[in-house]
Parts: C-alpha cells; sequence; structure tokens
C-alpha cells in the first residue's frame, strides 16, 4: 500500500499539527511503511478469532459511587499555563464545540 | 412566496401544498450521581470553579478512569423505563476533537455499542392526542468543563477576547438520547422532552433542570410534502436554553425552511444556533465544516457485559412510571389530560390520589377535591398535600360522606381545612359535632321561615321579580343553619314557601 492513500495533511489538520511540506512527505512514507506492515497482519487466518475492542481479558471493572478528595485548587491551577482567578484561561476561542 | 402554519405549527402550506416538519431531538442529560462518571470527584451544580477535579477529570498522563457503577445502572434503568433493549455487550469509545472545555482532547462516550438501544416514548399532547416516538438509543459519555467567553460585551463567544475554563463538569455522567425523526411539530418537540423529564425524574436518574444545565438539547429539523417518504435536508439547531426556546427555535426554522422552499431556494445543510434575543436561528457551520472524530475503543476501558439476572434486578428496582401512570388516569379513570398532567407532574400528588381512589372508589370526586381544596391549601400553606394531616383516608371519609349527602360542599370544605392541619377523622367530626346536612324538608322549612321572618324586605324584593336576592336569602339560611342545611334543598324550600306565603 502507497502512502499515497494517507492523507497526511487532512490528518495533521486533524491532530492540529503544522507540518511542512517536507515533513508531510517523510511522515506520509513513515505512515505508508506501518500500513504495509499491517497489510502482512491482514495476511494472518483470522476467521475464526472474535472481534474484540480490547486487549485485556477482563470485563465490568467498576467502582462505587462513593466520592474521593479532589485536588486542591490553588495545586491545579499552578499547573495551568494561565491562569485568571479560580479559572483556567485560554485564548480566544473561534468556533462552537464538536 | 406563500407559507401557511396552521395552529399547532403541524399543519404547513408550501405553494400550495401540504408539507410537514420531520423533526429528531438529540438530548443530553447528566445523570444524578454522588460522584463523575470516571472518576471520585463529586458531581454537584454550583461548587466553586475547579474545585471537584483530579488527575483523571483533568486529563493528566497517565491517569486512568474507572467507571461508576450507579451511572451504568441508571442508564439502563432509563432505556428499560422506555422499553429499549439492552445489549449484553457495551464498551466506551474515545470520541477525538479539540476544545478547550475537553482537557483530555477527546471524550469518552459510546460509538456502535451504546447501553440502551430502541424503546418508544410515549406522551399525550395538550389537545389530548396520544403521540408515540421511537428512541434509537440512549449511550453514556463524559460531559465536558464549562467555558465563560470573557471580554465580549454579553458573555457570548462572539467578540470575546479569552475564555475561562472551570472543569467541575468535565467528567460528570451524561446520557444523550437520541430519536428517531418521528416528531412533527414544535408542540410535539416539547411534549416529547417533558415525557423525557417526567420519567427520569420519578427514575431519580436526574434533576433535569434545563436552567441549571442538566438536561441540553438539540434538534434535526427538516420539511417535506406530506406522506413522503424521503427526508428533505435536514438543518441542526442548538443553543436551546428552555423548553419555551425549544418550542420557539423549532417552530422559527420549520417556517423559515418553509419561507425558503417557497421562494424555490434550496435548504442547506448545516448547525444553526438559536438566537434567543434576535428570535431567529444563525448559521453556525456549514457540513462542508463537519468534524471527523475518529472514534476508537477507549483501551483504558474494559468492555461491560451484562446477564439476564443483571437486567433483570435493575427492571425490578424500576420505580412507578409516569407513563403507564398517566394511561390508568387518562383511559381508565378517565381524568382529563390536563388534570392527569398536574397530578402526575405535583411530586407526592398522584399516589395521594391513588390511594385515596382505592378507598373513596370515586375517582372524579376524589379528583375535584386533590386538584381543587387540597391543591389551594397546599398552595396556601406551602406544604406538600402528602405532608399534611390530612391523610388519603380523612379525604376517603369526606368524598364518602358528601356523596351519601351527609354534608354539603360548604362543611366539607371547612372540615377539610381543620383535618388538614389537625388531623382526625372527619366522619367522627361531623358525628361528634352535629355537623350532618339537614336535608329533611321539614327542617328546612324551620329555617326558611325563619329568614323569611327576619327579611321580609328582601323577601318583598324577590316576589317583586328581583331574582338575584334569592342567592341572599339562600345564604341566610345556610348562616341559620350553621352551615348545614342541603343549599339545593334550602333554594327550593324558600321559593315555595315564599310563593305561598302572603306578602
Amino acid at each position: 500500500m502507497s502512502s499515497g492513500q494517507i492523507d497526511v495533511a487532512y490528518v495533521a489538520k486533524l491532530a492540529r499539527l503544522a507540518l511542512s511540506s517536507d515533513e508531510v512527505e517523510r511522515f506520509g512514507a513513515q505512515l505508508g511503511a506501518l500500513l504495509e506492515h499491517v497489510q502482512t497482519l491482514q495476511k494472518l487466518p483470522t476467521a475464526d478469532v472474535a472481534a474484540t475492542a480490547q486487549v485485556i481479558p477482563s470485563v465490568n471493572v467498576m467502582r462505587d459511587d462513593v466520592a474521593r478528595p479532589s485536588l486542591p485548587r490553588d495545586v491545579v491551577l499552578e499547573a495551568a499555563p494561565q491562569r485568571q482567578g479560580s479559572y483556567f484561561r485560554v485564548p480566544r476561542i473561534l468556533g462552537e464545540p464538536g | 412566496m406563500s407559507v401557511t402554519a396552521a395552529a399547532g405549527d403541524s399543519a404547513l402550506q408550501v405553494n400550495g401544498g401540504a408539507y410537514e416538519a420531520v423533526i429528531g431531538i438529540e438530548c443530553h442529560v447528566e445523570l444524578k450521581t454522588e460522584t463523575k462518571m470516571f472518576c471520585g470527584c463529586r458531581n454537584v451544580f454550583g461548587s466553586e470553579p475547579n474545585t471537584n477535579v483530579c488527575p483523571v477529570c483533568l486529563g493528566y498522563p497517565g491517569a486512568l478512569p474507572v467507571p461508576n457503577r450507579l451511572a451504568i445502572e441508571a442508564i439502563v434503568k432509563a432505556g428499560l423505563a422506555f422499553g429499549a433493549e439492552i445489549p449484553p455487550f457495551s464498551k466506551f469509545d474515545r470520541k477525538n476533537y479539540f476544545y478547550p472545555d475537553m482537557p483530555k482532547n477527546y471524550q469518552i462516550s459510546q460509538y456502535d455499542t451504546p447501553f440502551t438501544r430502541g424503546g418508544v416514548v410515549s406522551f399525550w399532547l395538550p389537545d389530548g392526542t396520544q403521540r408515540q416516538i421511537r428512541l434509537t438509543r440512549i449511550h453514556l459519555e463524559e460531559d465536558t468543563g464549562k467555558s465563560i467567553h470573557a471580554g465580549s460585551t454579553d458573555g457570548r463567544l462572539g467578540g470575546s477576547t479569552h475564555s475561562l475554563v472551570d472543569f467541575n463538569r468535565a467528567g460528570v455522567p451524561l446520557m444523550e438520547c437520541v430519536s428517531e425523526p418521528d416528531i412533527r411539530s414544535a408542540v410535539e418537540a416539547v411534549a416529547y422532552l417533558e415525557a423525557l423529564k417526567r420519567t427520569f425524574v420519578a427514575l431519580g436518574v436526574s434533576d433535569v433542570k434545563m436552567e441549571e444545565g442538566s438536561l441540553r438539547c438539540d434538534a434535526n429539523v427538516s420539511i417535506r410534502p406530506t406522506g413522503a417518504s424521503e427526508l428533505g435536508t435536514k438543518t441542526e439547531i442548538k443553543n436551546m436554553n428552555s423548553f419555551r426556546s425549544v418550542q420557539r427555535a423549532i417552530g422559527n426554522e420549520i417556517s423559515r425552511q418553509a419561507e425558503a422552499l417557497s421562494r424555490g431556494e434550496r435548504i442547506v445543510q448545516e448547525t444553526r444556533g438559536w438566537d434567543e434575543v434576535a428570535e431567529t436561528t444563525i448559521v453556525q457551520r456549514s457540513k462542508e465544516e463537519a468534524h471527523d472524530y475518529r472514534y476508537f475503543p477507549d483501551p483504558d476501558l474494559v468492555p461491560i457485559e451484562f446477564a439476564a439476572r443483571d437486567i433483570a434486578r435493575l427492571r425490578d428496582e424500576l420505580v412507578t412510571l409516569p407513563q403507564p401512570r398517566l394511561e390508568r388516569l387518562i383511559l381508565h379513570d378517565r381524568v382529563s389530560v390536563v388534570q392527569a398532567h398536574q397530578l402526575i407532574d405535583t411530586p407526592g400528588l398522584a399516589d395521594y390520589y391513588e390511594e385515596t381512589v382505592a378507598l373513596s372508589e370515586a375517582p372524579q370526586a376524589t379528583l375535584n377535591f386533590v386538584l381543587g381544596e387540597l391543591s389551594r391549601l397546599a398552595n396556601e400553606t406551602a406544604t406538600a398535600v402528602a405532608s399534611s394531616a390530612l391523610t388519603p383516608k380523612a379525604l376517603a371519609e369526606i368524598v364518602d360522606l358528601t356523596s351519601r349527602g351527609a354534608i354539603n360542599s360548604k362543611t366539607a370544605k371547612d372540615i377539610i381545612a381543620r383535618v388538614w392541619s389537625e388531623g382526625g377523622s372527619p366522619a367522627e367530626i361531623v358525628e361528634r359535632e352535629g355537623l350532618g346536612q339537614v336535608s329533611d324538608p321539614a327542617a328546612v322549612d324551620g329555617f326558611v321561615r325563619e329568614v323569611i321572618a327576619a327579611q321580609a324586605e328582601s323577601v318583598e324584593n324577590f316576589r317583586n321579580g328581583k331574582e338575584t336576592v334569592l342567592k341572599f336569602l339562600i345564604g341566610q339560611v345556610m348562616k341559620t343553619s350553621r352551615g348545614k342545611a342541603d343549599p339545593k334543598l334550602a333554594e327550593e324550600r324558600l321559593r315555595a314557601l315564599i310563593a305561598g306565603s302572603d306578602p
């Protein structure tokens, strides 16, 4: 499979990555190599293997609805790139959420 | 251009042809739990900003989510309440997008394995029509934080210079209920939401307060020639912050589309926001900019599997649901649609009514007292009917005493007011204080004669054709009898004795 089948510029845009045209080419080739590897895997006979969404052989891991202490606000906001009063401050938002 | 929308906005005309609206609703409901969906931070509205946060809900690297069992049970109950199927296998997926109120840059949600599938929401419209709207699914996800857009004059996004984020809401369990496009008018859309709300409140799974954001909804709206099977191009309406704005926004969007079509324009698939002030929807995003969420199974969470016995246990835990109750009231007890909803929507009132009817076996008379005198006293004293000293048994006695004619309606009201605050048995009070209605004509005649003798002038006026004076004279008979005379009999005997006596 060739790298041409991955629209690297589009994927980069979704991931909010600003790539130069050199990078688009370089990562395109690398992603293409990954896809080739997947193609090799696809040759394995898997007709008898059930599809799975998880590799851990476990289900129903849950917790009771019991409160635990939260972090102190100042500790949390100290880690913020920018704070304003009790809030995280973020740059101007340009559009509605997804 | 020619557009007419008939009353109830379901009948629509575009250039002489009949059109109908097709509406589907996605609504988000915050679950009422002690803690968030995937961490032990508290799930409460109105805390100080950024005080209910931890490494999990702030999306710190390496922090691992663990699902809240109660939230999962709550969504299963919500599904069961509408007759949904609970698939034996469910998992959580990541929905990837960037927004400042979402710390992980993905939202844990469910893509192809929701906790519930299908189901039907039944309800009555105010005009008495019964409607059924199919549910597509209800899935579980985590809520996002809240942003305040600062620097703009009206606190909205447009014109803001920066935003402030509070992550207290991030990670709160959120169910997304998706309906099929079965809704046909703005009025129906609101009735559908009210039916969801009523059920979730009864189940105790959510407060469902639009003003606090625990219920939020978007509507997909399109119109098509009535009876067509193909769907028209839809728009998605957002920013509806109250039931009233849902009704106005959808009604407005239906008209906008009808007007566009009648001018020969095409409807563009886009997201439009309801502007409460301008009373119109405004384009937010066209389809071309639609997001690509790249859903995939969340590797941090293992699947959830339900055995039949788990589902049976949750089904057993379901409380009396509003829908079957409304059906019983409306179809069996013949209570009007409006009154049935009054009973159901006042906490405890339907229970009280049903307990009383079980004893009185007189639905209509009981209903009249419950929605009349009892509701009046409840408002006046700011006490719920169920917490007054007037028990369903006491009310059943009153219903019985009045229906047998043993007390008149005035005495009934007096006794209700007394027992409301003091408690006790109405039957015993009537017996002990001799408050029984006097229905014996001879006894009533005694009171009537007394009144005729004392009120000569009024009697004369009545004789001269002043019909209204009779009301006053009946009042005097009631007063003389200390409220015990049967008022109908009093009127009858007054007329007879005045006619039969000389001026």
